[in-house]
């Protein structure tokens, strides 16, 4: 696949001193769900604003769909639709009015049809000439979405898109960022909530302290860095782990009633049952056995934990 | 996915999209951004004019009422202008909603057309009611109208300008407030706007050729009765000077990204 967002050697240091970005390089792909984790004052949102015009990069270049930010800022502005983390809106203004002005700030003339397309893809339409101050927090979010889309962006960057809205909210958020990159937008979001990431991404960035840590498909991420752990619940509590087990690296829990064995998800299909075996020739017997596999959210914190 | 704005030279539907955004905040406003000056104008009217104006006689052969009328103008052009513009790109600073500003395919040049254009066709249209007005309370005469509606322009255009700077410049409303009540309003009441500054001592004659505002005035009343403080040229000057000193300024915010961007 084709990157149409390229980011090299970026590096962002503000008048303050702070390092926001080092050396940043990556790959947006087309028509993918990227999603960049970090935990706060990583650099997520220093990232988004240089590659949408609102910060200027210190060193390092960025083209989207092969124009560059700075030297061809209008047409590489132009591919870009931005979902800010705040309610940034003008509240006096109708969903309806404030969309035409962002599309006319996108420079493109009047489309009613496709403003009317957007509004009721995202259960806006019966609110567009309420104004936007009397509208509950997660319409007011859906409305920076619909300025977002309505010149018609090839990329659209999502900015904690479901900070602070309710699972219902956040569900359809989900479904919208699935039927936009089904119709051929390219979306990178970033979030807190990694279950967000879990759910949506196709690619995850990993950010912390301004360094892109690693840049992975979410499934690969899952499986190299995913840890597995066997619980095996034994017919006869132990005291301690019997010798002959001292290498697998065992934990007791639960009194000693419940045997836990944590390994990598790689080599499942030959540990276990060595394992297994190994228990039976020691004459341990279980009753039962459950798997369980780590969420990204725990290999989020185990990377962010390790570069600390 | 759009296609239009990749070839995109000129983004006049930007310009026209914050053009008709601020005026339509001034119909939002319409009693506080219109009706109050000119209230306050016609207040002017009445105590200068008729009640103190009546004890004045004639200055530079010029009924007082009448002869105020330009500095009345051009007092209310000042503050209008630089309150318009001022608030114009502050409130996007103030809400946040800048990103989307900046995050548009539109360049400096475009954004500034857009607010200043917006502040000042707001300004001139205010000045042109209080001319009416004061039409009702004095007999005025215009010697030169084109010169008039240059100057109207110029100057508009210019404070607008002046305010833009202010508006990025501010860091809060209380700050946006400094300059056009703190500095503009005594410099332009110091300025000529009720009476000329040769019925000033020497002394204090020679201090105010110090206020750029006795220029902008002059120029403005000469338009209207061919008689000014100082020369009309000298005074044309000082007011394309303070333009182009605006126009490097706002150039400078853009190009430093000074308190628009990080």
């Amino acid at each position: 696949m084709t990157a149409i967002i390229s980011i090299s050697q970026l590096n962002k240091t503000y008048a303050s001193g702070l390092v926001a970005l080092q050396d940043v390089d990556l790959d947006i792909r087309r028509g993918e769900i990227f999603a960049l984790l970090g935990p706060n004052g990583a650099g997520k949102t220093t990232l988004i604003s240089v590659v949408c015009g609102i910060s200027t990069p210190t060193s390092g270049r960025v083209t989207v769909d092969g124009h560059d930010i700075l030297s061809d800022y209008r047409a590489a502005r132009a591919k870009i639709g931005l979902v800010p983390q705040e309610l940034y809106t003008d509240m006096f203004e109708t969903p309806w009015a404030t969309m035409n002005f962002s599309r006319g700030l996108f420079g493109l003339p009047p489309n009613p049809a496709h403003l009317e397309q957007v509004l009721r893809d995202l259960s806006l339409w019966g609110k567009r000439h309420d104004k936007i101050m009397t509208l509950s927090g997660g319409m007011k979010r859906r409305v920076l979405i619909a300025k977002a889309l309505a010149h018609e962006p090839g990329v659209l960057f999502l900015d904690e898109p479901t900070a602070g809205v309710d699972v219902e909210l956040r569900r359809d958020m989900w479904s919208l960022v699935r039927r936009l990159r089904d119709g051929g937008v390219t979306v990178i979001l970033t979030t807190h909530y990694i279950a967000e990431a879990e759910e949506m991404a196709d690619r995850i960035g990993v950010i912390s302290k301004g360094k892109l840590i690693l840049v992975e498909a979410k499934s690969v991420l899952m499986k190299k860095l995913g840890k597995k752990q066997l619980t095996l619940h034994l017919q006869e509590p132990l005291v301690e782990i019997p010798s002959g087990l001292s290498d697998w690296g065992l934990t007791l829990n639960n009194d000693g009633s419940d045997l836990e064995f944590t390994f990598d998800s790689s080599k499942e299909h030959t540990t276990i049952p060595v394992l297994l075996r190994r228990l039976g020739e020691l004459g341990i017997a279980f009753k039962d056995l459950n798997t369980r596999q780590s969420s990204l959210e725990e290999i989020f914190v185990s990377l962010v934990t390790e570069r600390r | 996915m759009n296609t239009a704005t990749q070839t995109l030279k000129f983004n006049y539907h930007a310009i026209l999209a914050i053009y008709k955004f601020e005026m339509a905040r001034f119909k939002r406003t319409l009693w506080q951004s219109l009706v109050t000056p000119v209230i306050t104008t016609s207040l002017y009217f009445v105590v200068f004019g008729a009640a103190i104006g009546s004890r004045m006689g004639e200055v530079d052969g010029i009924h007082y009422g009448s002869f105020i009328v330009p500095g009345l103008i051009m007092l209310s052009l000042f503050t209008e202008s630089v309150s318009n513009a001022s608030f114009g790109i502050h409130m996007p600073r103030f809400t946040g909603t800048i990103f989307e500003i900046l995050s548009a395919p539109v360049s400096a040049f475009e954004i500034v057309l857009a607010y200043v254009g917006a502040a000042a066709t707001k300004s001139i249209l205010l000045g042109l009611i209080i001319l009416a007005t004061a039409n009702l309370f004095v007999p005025i005469h215009i010697e030169h109208p084109f010169w008039m509606a240059g100057f109207l322009l110029l100057v508009a255009v210019t404070f607008s300008l002046f305010g833009f700077i202010v508006g990025v410049w501010a860091k809060g409303f209380e700050q946006l407030q400094f300059v056009p009540m703190l500095i503009l309003t005594p410099l332009t009441f110091l300025g000529g706007v009720f009476y000329s500054i040769d019925m000033l001592p020497d002394g204090w004659r020679t201090f105010s050729l110090f206020n750029p505002i006795v220029y902008v005035i002059s120029g403005f009343r000469w338009s209207f009765y061919g008689s000014a403080d100082v020369g009309v040229g000298i005074s044309l000057a000082a007011t394309s000077v303070f333009f182009l000193l605006c126009l490097g300024l706002v150039w400078l915010i853009f190009r430093t990204g000074y308190r628009l961007k990080s």
